[in-house]
C-alpha cells in the first residue's frame, strides 16, 4: 500500500471534497492505517470464486411505461437553496 | 403504563383506559424532561405528533384499529416523514424538511400509530457510538459517561430509558444490533429486502435495512409486521407472502439446533460478555436446545471487506449532496467547482469524508480490481460459510459485541478500533441474513450484554420464537436503566 499524499488531494478532488493541507496530512494518516487494515483481503486466494455484488440473487423488476409521478415541482424546490422561476440557480459555467 | 408491552398498550388503547392523544403526552412530557440529559432526539414536533393521535382517537372511537392504532414510535431520522425535518444526523441536511413519507413511514400511518419524533443518530449512520452526529452524542441511559453504540444510538437510547413505545433503526453493519445490545434493548434486522428502503436515506444500499428496536421480541414481531412487505419503489424489495411474524412465537424450542461459531468465542471477547453468553447459552439448553460448534471461517475478513464495499456504496450515494437541489450550500464560493468543493467540505463530518476517501480511492482507475472486485469475491466466499453452517443448525448464537459500551470519545481518534467493536455483526450484512440482538446480562462494569441470534434467510418467525422463549423465563429484557423513573 504506497497511498501517497499527492493521492490523497487526487482522491478529494474526484469527490469533489475541498480540504486544507493539514486536513489532507490527517485524512493522508488515517487512510493508510485503514488500508492496513484492509490489507488482509490482499491474500486471500479469490480465484474462480464469482463478485457477490448483492445480498439475494434476484434480477431487477421492470414496471409497465406508465407515469406514475405527477409534477410536485414548488414542493419539492422548497427544499433548494436558490431558485428562480422554477429553477435550480448555480454559478454561471458558461461565459 | 411505560413499562407495559405493546399488546398492553393496545390494549389499554381501545379499553380507553388512556387515550392515544394522553399517551403521546406522556411520552413528550418525558422527553422534554429527559431529552436534555440523553440527546436521543433531533426533532420533536409536539403539534405533529398529536394531530396524529387526535386521529388515532377517532380511530380507536370508531373501533376501525390495528394493533398499533394510536401507539408512539420514534423514527430513526434517516426515514424521511413528510413535512417532518429529517436530518440524517448532517449538517447537509440540517434544515431538510422531507417533501414525502418513507415506505417504512407510510406503513406506521397507515395502521394509525403516531409518530414521537426523529431519533438522532451517527451521520449518515456511519458510525458505531453515535459520536459523529452533526446534532451531539447521544449518552447511554445506563451510564452517562458510556456511548449507547451505533448508528441507531438514539433510537436504543430512547426506548431503554422509555422515551418512546418503541423505535425504528437501520443496520448497515450492525447498526440496529449493536446499539440495542449496549443499551440492553431488543432489535432486529430482517433478511434483506424485507423491509423497504424507499425513503430510507441511502448509505450502503446493498446492505442497509431497516427493522424494529423494543423491548422484547413480542414487541418486536408486532412491529415487523407493520415495517415488512412489498414496495415496488424499492428496486431491491422481495416480492413474498405475507407473514405474521408472531405466529411461533409460543412454540416450544424441543430440538432446536443453536450454531457456535468458534470465531465469535476466540481472542478480542471480553470474559464478563462471554460469561453472560454461556448463561443464557445454558438456558436455552434447559429449555431444550442443543448445541452445535460450528465454524465461519471468513469472518475475520469481514471488516476488511465491509470498509471497501460500504464506502464504495457511501461514496457513489453521497455525490447527489452537492448544495444544488437540497441540502446545506456554502455561504462563498468563486465557481461551480469551488461551491461543489466547500459545501460538501462544510456539510460533511469528518467520518463521512473520511468514507468518501475510502471509496473514491477503491472505486478510482487502476484499483477496483484489487479492492472492490476482491472484496465482492470475498463476501461471496463469507455468505457461504452461512449456508454450510446452517446445514447443522437452525439459528446461531453468539456476543453481539465483543465488549459493553465504551466510554464516549474513547475511540473517536482511532477509526480503526472504532470499526471493529462491529465484528459480530458485520458478516450477517454481507451475507444479507436477518440478525437480532437481545439482552442476557450485564457486564462487570454493570453495562448491558447483547445476545445475537442469527437466522437463516427468511427465518425472522423462528429467531423471534427462539428470542421470547428465552424472555418467559428470563428478566434482562425488562430491566430499566438506574436513575430513569418509570
Amino acid at each position: 500500500m504506497s497511498l501517497s499524499i499527492n493521492d490523497v488531494y487526487k482522491v478529494a478532488r474526484l469527490a469533489r471534497l475541498g480540504m486544507t493541507e493539514q486536513e489532507a496530512q490527517t485524512a493522508h494518516t488515517q487512510l493508510l492505517t485503514i488500508f492496513g487494515l484492509i490489507a488482509e483481503m490482499q491474500a486471500v486466494d479469490t480465484n474462480g470464486i464469482a463478485p457477490m455484488s448483492h445480498a439475494q440473487d434476484i434480477s431487477q423488476r421492470l414496471r409497465e411505461d406508465v407515469v406514475t409521478e405527477h409534477n410536485q415541482r414548488e414542493l419539492f424546490q422548497a427544499a433548494a437553496p436558490q431558485i428562480k422561476e422554477g429553477l435550480y440557480l448555480v454559478p454561471q459555467v458558461i461565459e | 403504563m411505560l413499562n407495559s408491552s405493546l399488546l398492553q398498550l393496545g390494549a389499554a388503547l381501545r379499553s380507553k383506559k388512556i387515550s392515544s392523544v394522553e399517551l403521546t403526552q406522556l411520552y413528550l412530557h418525558r422527553i422534554a424532561a429527559l431529552n436534555s440529559k440523553l440527546n436521543a432526539y433531533i426533532t420533536i414536533n409536539e403539534e405533529m405528533s398529536l394531530v396524529q393521535a387526535r386521529a388515532a382517537d377517532v380511530q380507536l372511537a370508531q373501533s376501525k384499529t390495528h394493533a398499533l392504532t394510536g401507539i408512539p414510535i420514534a423514527q430513526k431520522d434517516i426515514f424521511c416523514a413528510m413535512g417532518w425535518r429529517t436530518t440524517c444526523g448532517s449538517k447537509m441536511l440540517s434544515n431538510f424538511i422531507a417533501p414525502y413519507d418513507a415506505h417504512v413511514i407510510e406503513q406506521f400511518n397507515r395502521v394509525g400509530a403516531v409518530n414521537l419524533g426523529k431519533t438522532n443518530m451517527d451521520e449518515f449512520a456511519m458510525g458505531s457510538s453515535n459520536e459523529t452526529s452533526y446534532f451531539g452524542n447521544v449518552k447511554n441511559p445506563w451510564n452517562n459517561n458510556a456511548v449507547p453504540g451505533g448508528s441507531s444510538g438514539g433510537s436504543a437510547a430512547a426506548v431503554s430509558a422509555h422515551l418512546c413505545a418503541a423505535a425504528t433503526g437501520t443496520d448497515t453493519g450492525g447498526s440496529i444490533r449493536q446499539p440495542a445490545a449496549l443499551c440492553g434493548i431488543s432489535g432486529l434486522k430482517p433478511t434483506y429486502g424485507v423491509v423497504s428502503r424507499y425513503g430510507m436515506i441511502a448509505f450502503a444500499s446493498s446492505l442497509d435495512q431497516a427493522g424494529p428496536m423494543a423491548h422484547s421480541a413480542e414487541d418486536l414481531a408486532l412491529l415487523l409486521n407493520v415495517m415488512a412487505g412489498f414496495d415496488e419503489r424499492d428496486s431491491t424489495s422481495l416480492q413474498r407472502e405475507t407473514e405474521d411474524y408472531a405466529r411461533d412465537l409460543n412454540k416450544p424450542l424441543n430440538g432446536l439446533r443453536i450454531g457456535l461459531p468458534k470465531e465469535f468465542f476466540a481472542a478480542g471477547l471480553s470474559a464478563d460478555v462471554a460469561q453472560a453468553i454461556e448463561t443464557s447459552i445454558a438456558e436455552y439448553k434447559k429449555l431444550g436446545a442443543t448445541v452445535v460448534d460450528i465454524s465461519l471461517p471468513n469472518s475475520r475478513l469481514s471488516i476488511p471487506v465491509y470498509y471497501v464495499l460500504a464506502p464504495a456504496e457511501a461514496s457513489s450515494n453521497l455525490s447527489r449532496y452537492d448544495g444544488v437541489r437540497y441540502g446545506y450550500r456554502a455561504p462563498e464560493y468563486t465557481n461551480l467547482a469551488d461551491m461543489y468543493e466547500k459545501s460538501r467540505a462544510q456539510g460533511f463530518g469528518e467520518e463521512v469524508k473520511r468514507r468518501i476517501m475510502i471509496g473514491t480511492y477503491v472505486l478510482s482507475h487502476g484499483y477496483y480490481d484489487a479492492y472492490y472486485l476482491q472484496a465482492q469475491k470475498i463476501r461471496r466466499l463469507i455468505a457461504q460459510d452461512f449456508v454450510e453452517a446452517f446445514k447443522q443448525c437452525d439459528v446461531i448464537m453468539g456476543p453481539t459485541t465483543p465488549t459493553t459500551a465504551f466510554n464516549l470519545a474513547e475511540k473517536n481518534d482511532d477509526p480503526v478500533q472504532m470499526y471493529l467493536s462491529d465484528i459480530y455483526t458485520i458478516a450477517v450484512n454481507l451475507a444479507g441474513l436477518p440478525g437480532m440482538s437481545i439482552p442476557a446480562g450485564f457486564g462487570s462494569n454493570g453495562l448491558p450484554v447483547g445476545l445475537q441470534i442469527i437466522g437463516n434467510y427468511f427465518d425472522e418467525a423462528r429467531m423471534l420464537n427462539v428470542a421470547h422463549q428465552y424472555q418467559q423465563v428470563t428478566d434482562w429484557h425488562t430491566r430499566t436503566p438506574q436513575h430513569i423513573e418509570v
